[in-house]
């Protein structure tokens, strides 16, 4: 009983107090080893909820890819931070009132908030099977591969759409780059390369 | 105190929910920031989708959660991608700048 509420509650202080973090770096870089830790700790959460798989996705497409991905472009563009950070300042107060009221409203909400009797019953297809019989990820999948496998695959085309979109929009065509093509290496003939004169003694061409 | 239920999560959800919304008004000048800002966002809508689907014992929650991940890595992807362009063209990317795009 102990344990499990210990451990919710050092994930979610680490997950809160490194979202803090993300927004208040001075260093970008930190910023993304921030939000690395943050997704390390909610993954933990997922865990403690019982969401395996979506714990394991979570640690493979947020730390693996995006996170990695906002370290390449932190590091690879040269940005002049500082000057970034010029409104920092100015614009605290205003984000800090519009946060806190979001987050009382949230907590208000929260206080007077009760479930429907109706709500848990009106589950029909995707009522989790006990733990004993399938696992998390074998009953995500059984449900994913049938019930819902259009929009399965309706989520690799939008991935699919975003990979070539950022392909298309970061490939870069440099004008001036000697190429080597093939096809016009091999439709070279003698005569259209070519060319045999006469010419004249001591008159050049 | 002891026993972890669904408010507890929805009240961590809740906090980094306003935790992204306090960063992107903080770091108005700073578009990397922002999107990080925006990934927390969607970090804290599937701790609550996932809250859910635990507390209801229904599987929905997490499937839905799964295609907010995809669509978070989509738009990661997208807008890194908007960000390095603009940045090759005009040597900066503070957001500022950016309303120089209007006609």
């Amino acid at each position: 009983m102990i344990v499990p509420a210990l451990a919710f509650y050092v994930f979610a202080a680490i997950a809160i107090v490194s979202g803090a973090m993300v927004v208040s770096a001075r260093n970008p870089v930190h910023s993304v080893l921030f939000l690395i830790l943050a997704f390390f700790n909610a993954a933990g959460l997922f865990v403690l909820m019982g969401a395996e798989f979506l714990a394991m996705i979570l640690v493979v497409v947020y730390v693996g890819a995006v996170a990695v991905m906002f370290m390449f472009v932190v590091m690879m563009l040269d940005i002049n931070f500082a000057e970034l950070r010029q409104g920092f300042l100015r614009y605290l107060p205003i984000g800090g009132v519009i946060g806190l009221i979001l987050l009382v409203e949230l907590l208000i909400i929260l206080g007077g908030w009760q479930l429907s009797p109706i709500a848990s019953s009106t589950a029909t297809v995707a009522i989790t099977p006990p733990v004993s019989e399938v696992n998390n990820t074998q009953a995500l999948g059984q449900l994913l591969y049938t019930h819902y496998i259009y929009l399965f695959q309706a989520a690799g085309v939008i991935l699919l759409i975003a990979m070539i979109g950022a392909i298309v929009l970061t490939h870069r065509r440099r004008p001036g780059v000697r190429r080597q093509n093939i096809g016009r290496q091999i439709a070279r003939r003698p005569a259209d390369s070519i060319e045999i004169r006469k010419i004249p003694t001591g008159k050049g061409l | 105190m002891l026993s972890i239920g669904l408010a507890h999560y929805l009240w961590v959800a809740a906090i980094l929910f306003a935790i992204g919304i306090f960063g992107i008004f903080l770091n108005r000048k700073n578009i990397i920031v922002i999107l990080m800002s925006i990934e927390l966002m969607l970090l804290a809508v599937n701790i609550n989708l996932v809250a859910f689907s635990m507390h209801l014992n229904n599987l929905i929650g997490q499937i839905f959660a799964m295609f907010v991940l995809t669509v978070a890595a989509a738009e990661a992807a997208i807008g890194l991608a908007i960000l390095v362009v603009y940045f090759r063209i005009r040597g900066t990317i503070a957001v500022e700048d950016i309303n120089t795009m209007r006609g």
